[in-house]
């Protein structure tokens, strides 16, 4: 004769049976848990609303049989925040802008063409470059010398472009949307896997992404795969707000200024940080110029050639420019609500120049920066400032005001900074959008 | 895939440094099993076991620990009517755990949470980096690109003023999680299967005027720098609100590190964390904080407090007193917890006479 069935399996098939109505597991004891989450299996019951029901438990046994049995979630979040935004940004949008400070980039150019060759590339050559420039075929590209920057600007105003600075004019000539810019001694670095880091692709990732400047999440970037916006983090800012600039590192040869390499000749960052974050707004940093990227359509002017050393020379070591022009920009950003990243992609910097012998020249901008920082860390915008070239004006006022008795140079950065601003309406073209 | 490092894996270091001057604080309501892992790194130092929830269980510490083991009954004729601060039925009850010890750091480690392996396979020592955290300055006047510059193989990069090149006392030290992260409940709801599997290498302060979630799960500070500030709120049992009790202490001590000079570092060590909660059973807990944070966030952001308030105590009372203030048109519970933060520094006052009016920073 045959065993009937006991009152708990009896119990379990009505629940399988009635699962529809269930809206809560989590007073079944774990064993009973398990055989209802098989019976429901065999039963062809598993949607995805009733596998929630079981996850929901908490259970660890439910996990590893989820795990084992391999049952996959496809998950439609309610809250699209996290959800990478990955727009089809159209090659065209982009604009790589090479500032070449020596002549030969043939090695330079073969190594980044896996990366760079399909995009459009403004290479500007020093004006005091005297040799040929030598560049490798199979690139389309605009290159600007000494004389088309003359025709473009005058004779007079071109002497601004020198050096480190000629890259800005790439910057005011192009016409497209985002701008990459990669120093002429720096090559595609590796990842911790080996795998060779497309500085371009995470660059306009970390532009068209949003930014979260009012309150640090913990992860760092939450818009990235893997990962979210930490448990404290209010729902109201997880919208986040535009990237305007998107700053790089370097392997190798760090970015380090005079004084501190000469004191460690030997050291080289090796570190791969793998992490993307927005620095927090009023918060300012030394905005490196050798590994950057913009959103020149809303930022462009705010990125300019005006801080000069007496001394300034043809190593980074060499130069506090890119330093003056990032504090500019992200005091612009800050006050017009847009936000600024550092991280990811690095770059590899390849070994260049003596910091011993650049001592000698760099102490006066390592002097300067004692000023410079306070002095950006007191600026606040005025609410009539919506465009960034207003801002731009202002900031240049504020200089002029704050800085000129310091030192001459911040006299004439200043000027050159309104300068800049008038140069970038008439050749820079056409309208920058207001400030998000 | 992330995975704990096994209790075989860890090796101990060869010194354990400040063996004599951290306490491990640990809340625990059901075992201590998972000390067994942490063995190697752990063994040297004293424990301090908060048990939460029922005084009359007993709580099996595993051989060869040295701790001190506190249960809400201890708590009650410890602190007398003052115990009222300390919370019930959650871990925020662990705060009592700093205010009772007698040492210079803290370590606080929830007991979900296991020996994390970094890329390479190795067991990570989150106590020993949590330690060089600590003992070493923060930045937070400036950014710094390359992270940490007192790290290893690191430093301040172009353009970074040597007038702030020394740093300030870094006063906290925030870890991070790998596998379950630590995700408020709608989105854990959203992605019960996400897990953190990516391993940063990096250490950073967290800038000035800058605010953070801090989660209590992996954490350390210098007690004397900021013991009081580290107070964990009303939670659990008969309060509208749970899962907050890290946010609220985070919130609190930024500003005062901020106002004092001191540092907040965050980023390594991880931890591996094994369990995660149940998300419907944390979405009722955190309710109410997901709409309050909209107007705390904002409340923290604004708060200025005096140039006289010249100590930790001086200025969580003024906080305290800006919380009844400000917040409890949010919701009476903000005129509790106000109440309750000044009863908590009266407490960690008593328990600790001789450190209370020691000027911890300077007042900026």
């Amino acid at each position: 004769m045959r065993t009937p069935p006991c009152l708990l399996s009896l119990t379990l098939d009505s629940a399988v049976h009635n699962l529809s109505n269930i809206t809560d597991l989590s007073p079944f004891p774990d064993h009973i848990l398990i055989e209802l989450f098989l019976r429901t299996l065999r039963a062809g019951k598993l949607t995805e609303r009733v596998l929630k029901l079981f996850i929901a438990t908490g259970k660890d046994e439910v996990f590893s049989l989820i795990q084992a049995l391999n049952i996959q979630v496809t998950v439609t979040p309610v809250l699209p925040t996290s959800k990478l935004m990955s727009l089809s940004i159209k090659d065209d949008e982009i604009d790589i802008v090479i500032g070449a400070l020596r002549p030969d980039l043939t090695s330079f150019m073969n190594e980044w063409r896996t990366i760079f060759s399909r995009f459009h590339l403004i290479i500007v050559k020093d004006p005091d470059l005297k040799e040929e420039l030598k560049i490798p075929e199979g690139f389309n590209l605009d290159v600007y010398k000494k004389p088309d920057i003359d025709r473009v600007v005058g004779t007079s105003t071109s002497t601004i472009f020198s050096g480190y600075s000629c890259r800005y004019f790439g910057y005011l000539v192009s016409r497209k949307k985002y701008i990459i810019s990669v120093d002429d001694d720096c090559y595609p670095a590796k990842d911790n896997k080996g795998i060779l880091v497309d500085a371009v692709a995470q660059h306009i990732t970390n532009l068209t992404t949003p930014a979260t400047p009012f309150f640090f999440n913990t992860l760092y970037d939450p818009f990235t795969e893997g990962a979210d916006f930490v448990r404290g983090y209010p729902f109201s800012l997880r919208s986040g707000v535009q990237c305007a600039l998107s700053c790089g590192l370097w392997l190798n040869l760090a970015d380090y200024d005079a004084p501190t390499q000469a004191l460690k000749p030997e050291e080289r960052n090796s570190r791969y940080v793998d992490a993307v974050l927005t620095v927090p707004a009023r918060t300012l940093m030394p905005i490196s110029g050798i590994n950057i990227a913009f959103n020149r359509e809303v930022i462009g002017p705010a990125l300019l050639p005006s801080l000069r050393l007496g001394g300034e020379g043809k190593f980074r070591w060499e130069t506090m420019e890119d330093i003056w022009s990032g504090m500019c920009v992200k005091v612009v950003c800050d006050h017009l609500g847009l936000g600024v990243k550092t991280g990811m992609p690095y770059v590899w910097r390849n070994d260049r120049g003596d910091a011993i012998a650049s001592l000698r020249k760099e102490w006066e901008g390592v002097k300067l920066m004692e000023e410079v920082v306070p002095f950006f860390q007191s600026v606040r915008l005025s609410r009539e400032a919506t465009t960034t070239e207003d801002c731009v004006a202002e900031v240049a006022n504020v200089v002029k005001e704050q800085l000129e008795s310091k030192d001459p140079m911040f006299a004439r950065a200043a000027k050159a900074m309104v300068d800049w601003v008038k140069l970038w309406k008439s050749v820079g073209s056409s309208t920058s959008s207001p400030g998000a | 895939m992330a995975e704990p490092a096994t209790a075989t894996q860890a090796a101990a270091p060869a010194v354990p440094q400040l063996k004599d001057e951290l306490d491990i604080v640990i809340p625990t309501i059901r075992n201590l099993d998972f000390l067994e892992m942490w063995r190697p790194f752990f063994q040297p130092y004293h424990l301090i076991i908060v048990q939460d929830g029922d005084p009359s269980k007993t709580i099996k510490v595993p051989d060869g620990f040295d701790y001190e083991l506190y249960n809400r009954n201890d708590i009650n004729r410890i602190l007398g009517p003052k115990a009222s601060c300390i919370s019930f039925k959650d871990s925020a009850c662990r705060c009592f755990g700093y205010m009772v010890s007698k040492k210079k750091y803290i370590f606080t480690i929830d007991d979900d949470c296991f020996v994390a392996k970094d890329p390479s396979g190795k067991a990570i020592n989150a106590l020993e980096q949590h330690i060089k955290n600590l003992l070493s300055p923060s930045t937070p006047f400036f950014f710094n690109t390359l992270y940490d510059p007192f790290r290893d193989g690191a430093d301040f990069v172009r353009g970074y003023p040597f007038s702030l090149r020394e740093g300030v006392p870094t006063a906290v030290s925030h870890g991070l999680w790998l596998n379950i992260p630590d995700y408020d409940a709608p989105t854990q709801l959203v992605k019960p299967l996400e897990r953190n599997t990516r391993f940063v290498d990096a250490v950073l302060t967290i800038p000035k005027g800058t605010l953070f979630p801090m989660c209590g799960m992996n954490l350390a500070f210098d007690r004397e720098l900021i013991g009081p500030a580290m107070y964990f709120g009303l939670m659990g049992d008969g309060q509208p609100i749970g899962r907050y009790d890290d946010m609220w202490a985070g919130w609190c001590t930024k500003v005062i590190c901020d106002h004092l000079g001191l540092g907040v570092k965050t980023g390594l060590p991880y931890i591996y964390h094994s369990k995660a909660s149940n998300p419907f059973v944390n979405l009722r807990k955190e309710y109410k904080g997901i709409f309050w944070q909209e107007e705390i966030i904002p409340f923290f952001q604004q708060t200025v407090l005096p140039k006289d308030c010249t100590t930790v105590q001086k200025c969580y009372i003024e906080l305290a007193k800006q919380v009844k203030e400000k917040l409890s048109k949010v919701d009476p519970y903000f005129d509790k917890l106000a109440e309750a933060m000044v009863t908590w520094i009266e407490a960690w006052d008593e328990l600790n006479p001789t450190g209370s009016s020691v000027t911890n920073g300077k007042a900026k």
